[in-house]
Parts: structure tokens; sequence; C-alpha cells
């Protein structure tokens, strides 16, 4: 058995120099345009991640992500500007004296914006989370809204809706990658944790749960507030990848598209989010041509279509909810007793581990 | 705020309750039947409203021949919604058929955008249904009469139907327990099929009422006062179709006399929609006329 974990431990520590090598190859190699879709892929992982917490291990449907990314981007980007392009942007209303001359590095900025993120979960959760289903999901969304409504009104501190430019630009995949990888190495860990057994409990069946002496409300609102916290640090990467923010970016359509992912990859598996991040993100670029004007061969033109894209994603969440409704990975993980037993070394056994 | 203006504002809250009313009907009579919230009922607003316009606009068609037209062909697509999107996840767990109805939702938008084009289009008026009214110093529209009255013959109908008709007392048995009901030989698919026909059908007049009130469409024009009609459902009691009447008037009314009262906060406005529906979740989830219901393990 020791053999064996050590045996584990070893692949994951070779699995990850080998992601870091991947890395390395990719900063050098790849140009400035696939590097920023590979960081975004990272962005989503984040934001998938934290939503499959609160949606596919917890069960709570929780339509709010979009709020939560927008005060952890906001608070990074009015933390990280520079006091100058701050007295330059805000020139409708000034910005509040103690904002205006901060500036902080990034990353005690992404720390703070997962930490106000997590601040407004808590608050939102609180009240929230004593409701269920689809009065969850339309309480969530309506708190989302708020958010974003009181962004753009509160001109003094957010700069309402003219938004934030000149946001650092930051293009090093180890920030982005980096953080998606310490956000799975936390999730995991919480998720095979007493912790974890109890969301997944509650998400199996509240009441028994709670008559085994889960604490139904303390334990929702932790998986809560933790998913507000991811959310808001990838929405602080945000900011820094798009370098402008404003409020109409943290419409519903954010949540849904990050509902893809967590549906897409499995609702309760770490493993196909991070999967179907990559692969939705992917697609969302590689997919721009649909909306774009066709020409056959000089004869048939086509002209370009805004809104294809999306068209396709709804068909598509659509067609696995429907047909396929584990989505790619279900609630299972990648795991090494797994890959060892289908290279023909693993004890049959301890097969039973890898669901 | 003077006599005047505060008649005016008196009338604005009327015609925007009515249309709230009219709208949360529709999402009541889903929900109390299948507990779904229908995310798509929003867009069947925009559907009916476009398929006016093209009526009017391209194909020159009178405005009550364009609006039967619009009518009949949402509620076809509510319907087949239903029996596509909704049906086979029936017995799944209710946050499949909710991630189901945010698809269908988004691919309408969607679709609506690629075919219709994003840009907002004026809807037409026609003449025999909107004109100017003057009494005194205020001056209104016609639509501040008509929508009213539309509205209650519209409810007054519907509860009709739900109380008194075969095919009412088969929906109030569907919303008490399925399985039951389909063994005293009530056919549960087609009492949905029906529910969700009502409901389009409402939402389409409901459409093209906003269209006519406030006269411009666009693919997501629905989205907005869908959202605001499922808080109006959920503060009247959802389920309850008297409550949804309720809530739709309270909610235009409030937030009118908001905008009117305290028009620093006129930025807050659709916020304000959703304090209120937090504030009825949590102190009373049943709504104003709703019984509140204690789940049972």
């Amino acid at each position: 058995m020791d053999k064996r974990n050590g045996i584990k431990n070893l692949l994951t520590v070779a699995l990850l120099a080998g992601t870091c090598l991947l890395f390395f190859w990719a900063e050098n190699n790849l140009d400035n345009f696939q590097l920023r879709i590979l960081n975004l892929a990272a962005i989503f992982a984040i934001l998938g991640l934290s939503m499959n917490l609160v949606i596919g291990f917890t069960g709570m449907f929780s339509l709010g992500h979009s709020g939560f990314m927008c005060v952890g981007a906001y608070t990074a980007a009015i933390l990280t500007m520079s006091p100058a392009s701050k007295e330059l942007i805000y020139y409708m209303e000034p910005i509040i004296p103690i904002l205006a001359h901060i500036q902080w590095p990034i990353f005690p900025a992404i720390l703070m914006a997962g930490l106000v993120a997590a601040v407004f979960g808590l608050l939102v959760g609180f009240p929230a989370l004593r409701l269920r289903d689809d009065y969850l999901a339309i309480a969530t969304l309506g708190f989302a809204e708020i958010i974003r409504i009181v962004v753009t009104n509160t001109i003094s501190i957010t700069n309402g809706s003219l938004g934030l430019k000149d946001i650092p630009s930051i293009n090093s995949i180890w920030v982005y990658w980096g953080s998606a990888i310490i956000t799975i190495i936390i999730l995991k860990r919480i998720i095979n944790s007493s912790w974890g057994y109890a969301f997944m409990a509650i998400r199996d069946n509240e009441i028994a749960a709670e008559a085994m002496g889960i604490s139904i409300f303390k334990h929702k609102l932790l998986s809560f507030t933790i998913g507000a916290f991811f959310a808001g640090v990838a929405g602080a990467l945000m900011g820094f990848i798009i370098t402008s923010i404003d409020p109409t970016m943290f419409r519903f359509l954010f949540t849904f598209q990050i509902l893809l992912i967590v549906v897409l990859g499995g609702m309760g598996s770490l493993t196909g989010t991070v999967i179907s991040a990559i692969v939705i993100t992917i697609m969302m670029e590689v997919l721009r041509f649909v909306e774009e004007p066709i020409d056959l061969f000089g004869i048939l033109s086509i002209p370009g279509l805004p809104g294809m894209r999306m068209v396709i994603f709804s068909i598509g969440l659509l067609m696995v909810i429907l047909f396929y409704r584990q989505g790619l990975m279900g609630t299972r993980e990648f795991n090494w007793d797994w890959v060892l037993s289908r290279l023909g070394r693993g004890k049959s056994k301890e097969r039973g581990d890898s669901i | 705020m003077s006599m005047d203006s505060f008649l005016q504002n008196i009338a604005n809250s009327i015609t925007l309750g009515s249309l709230y009313a009219l709208i949360a009907i529709g999402y009541t009579m889903v929900y109390g039947i299948i507990r779904l919230i229908n995310f798509a009922h929003a867009d069947l607003l925009m559907v009916a409203a476009y398929v006016a316009f093209y009526g009017i606009f391209i194909f020159a068609l009178p405005w009550w021949v364009a609006f039967a037209i619009a009518i009949a062909l949402t509620t076809l697509l509510g319907m087949s919604i239903e029996k596509l999107a909704y049906r086979p996840l029936r017995n799944a767990p209710r946050i499949s058929v909710l991630i189901s109805a945010i698809g269908v939702s988004f691919l309408l938008e969607n679709i609506g955008i690629v075919v219709l084009g994003a840009r907002p289009k004026p809807f037409p008026r026609p003449e025999a249904l909107v004109w100017n009214i003057q009494a005194g110093n205020i001056s209104f529209l016609s639509l501040t009469i008509i929508i009213p009255i539309v509205t209650v013959i519209l409810l007054l109908a519907v509860t009709y139907m739900v109380k008194k008709t075969k095919i009412g007392i088969a929906m109030r048995a569907v919303s008490r327990d399925f399985e039951t009901s389909s063994l005293m030989a009530v056919d549960v698919n087609k009492v949905v099929g029906t529910t969700f026909a009502v409901g389009s059908a409402l939402a389409a007049v409901g459409g093209l009422l906003w269209s006519l009130q406030y006269p411009q469409v666009d693919p997501l024009m629905g989205v907005f006062p869908g959202l605001k009609c499922f808080i109006a459902a959920v503060m009247g009691g959802i389920g309850s179709i008297p409550g949804a009447m309720l809530g739709g008037f309270l909610l235009g009314t409030i937030e009118v006399m908001l905008v009117g009262f305290m028009p620093d906060l006129s930025g807050y406005r659709d916020a304000f929609a959703f304090v209120i529906l937090i504030l009825i979740l949590l102190f009373r989830p049943g709504g104003i006329l709703g019984e509140n219901v204690v789940e049972k393990v």
C-alpha cells in the first residue's frame, strides 16, 4: 500500500513538473493570441471549478457567479491601477480619497479580490441559502443583478457605467495557470475533507444529512463563500487579461457560459470542469469564424452572423442536458488508480476507489 | 409632486401593473403545474412581438390578422418547447429541467439575434388601437385603458377555465399530484400541454401589448419584463392566479411610484424588484396570497 502511494505521489509530482515544462514551452513558443486563449481557459477553469463546488458538489443551484466576479474584478482593478490613471479615468466624479492613492502589487490584490468577493458571498448567502432549488436560483440571480446595478450607480468608487480602463496588463501564463492549479489543489483538498463529505451528503439528501448531525446551513454557507472567493479571484484575473472592465460585462451571459462549462464537464467532477473549460474556451475562439462573413469562391457570400456561437452553445447545452445528463465525467475524477489499472499494474480490488 | 403628475403616475402604474400581471399569470400557471421557472416564457414575448412586426411590415397584413398569427405561432412554440425540452426531463432532478429552461431561453434569444439582428426596431402602433386621450391637464394613450381591460378579461377567462371547466379541474389535480391524477385517468401530458398553450398565449398577448406601450422590439426585450413578472408571480404567491394579478399590480405601482417620488433612485429601479423578491422569499416564501407549504420527508 505504501509503495503504491509512493508511486502515486511520484506520478503527481511528475505530472506537475510536466505541466510546468508545458507552460514553459507555451510561453516561449505560442504567439500572443494563443497564449491569451490559454490564459482565458485558466480563468474559465477557476470559474467552472468554483461554480461546480456550489452546484455540483453541494447541490445548490446558484446563478450569482457573475456578481461575485464583478466584485472581484473591481476590487483588483481599483487596487492595482496607478493613481495617475485613476485621476484621468474618474472624470465624472472623482474617486473617493482613500482609494485614490493606493497601488498594490498584483498578488495581494488578487487575494483581496477573492476576500472581498467572499465577504459578499457571505452577505448574500446568509439570507439566500435558506431557499432551495429554483428559488435559490432566482434569488442569487437577483443578487448578482443588484450587485451589478449598485456598481453602475456608485460612481465615486467604480466610475459607474463608464467602467475602468488601464488596468495593469499581465500576460504571464504562470499567473493564470498558477492560480488555476492552486485552485484545483485547494478544492481537491476541500472535497476530500470532512467539509467535502458534508457538502456531498447535503447534495444527495439534505434531510438525511441533517439527521446525521451535519449542520446544513453552516456547510452551505461555507461552500457558497468558498465559491464566491474563487469567483472573485477569477474576476480579478479577468480584469488583468482584458485590462478594461465595465458593469455590462458581468451580465447573466457570463453565468450562462460558466454553467455550460460545469454541465458539459459533469456536475460533481473537478477534472471534467477543467477539461470542458479548456475545450469551451478554445471552441469560443475557433467558432468565431461562423460569425464572420463567409465568402465561397467569390460566388456566394454569407453575411456575418453575430450570436451564432451562442446558438451553437445553447444547442450544445440542451443536447447534453437532454441526452447525456452526466456530462463528460459525471462525478468521476481523474486519479492514478484508474490510470495504473489501465496500464495493467493496478490491483483489481482497488478499482472501487476510482469511482 | 403636483396633482397632475401624480395622476399621470397612477395611469402609468396601472398600465405597467396590468402588463406585469398578464405575463405573471403565464409564469404562475406553468410553475403551479410542473414546478419550473419557465425562463423561456420571457422570450415568448419577444417572439410574439416580432411575428406581429414582420406580419405588419413585410407581409402588409392588417394589424388584427398579424396579432392573431403572432398569438397562434407563440402558442405553438410554447407547446413545442414543453414537448421537446421539458417533457423528457420530467423525472430528472429539478436542476436539470431548470438548466434546460435556461438553455431554451438562450437559444431563442440568440436565434433572435442571428435571424433578426440585435438592433432595436420600431413597433407599429395601429391607429385603431392607439390614440391620445386628453382629460384636463393630463393626456394619456388609449392603451392606458385598453391594457387593463384586456388583462381583466383574460384573467376572468383563465380563472373560469381553471375553476369550472373539466380541463381546469384536471390542471388543479395534476398540480397537486402527478401520479395520482394519472391513475384517475387524467392525461397528464395533455394537461401540461394545455397549460403551456394557455400560458404561451397569455405571454403572446402580453408581448404584443408591451410592444404597443413601449413601441420598440429587440431580441432581448423579453428578459427584464420576464424576470420582473416572475418576481410579481412570486410576490402574489406562485401558483395562484389572483396572486399573480395582485403581484403584478403591486410591483408595477411600486416601481412607478418609486421613480416618481424619488427620482434620485431611478438608477436603482431594476434592482428594486429583486430586493422585493428577496424580502418576499425570506419573510413570506408562499407569497401574499399563497399558502406556505411545509416540505415533508
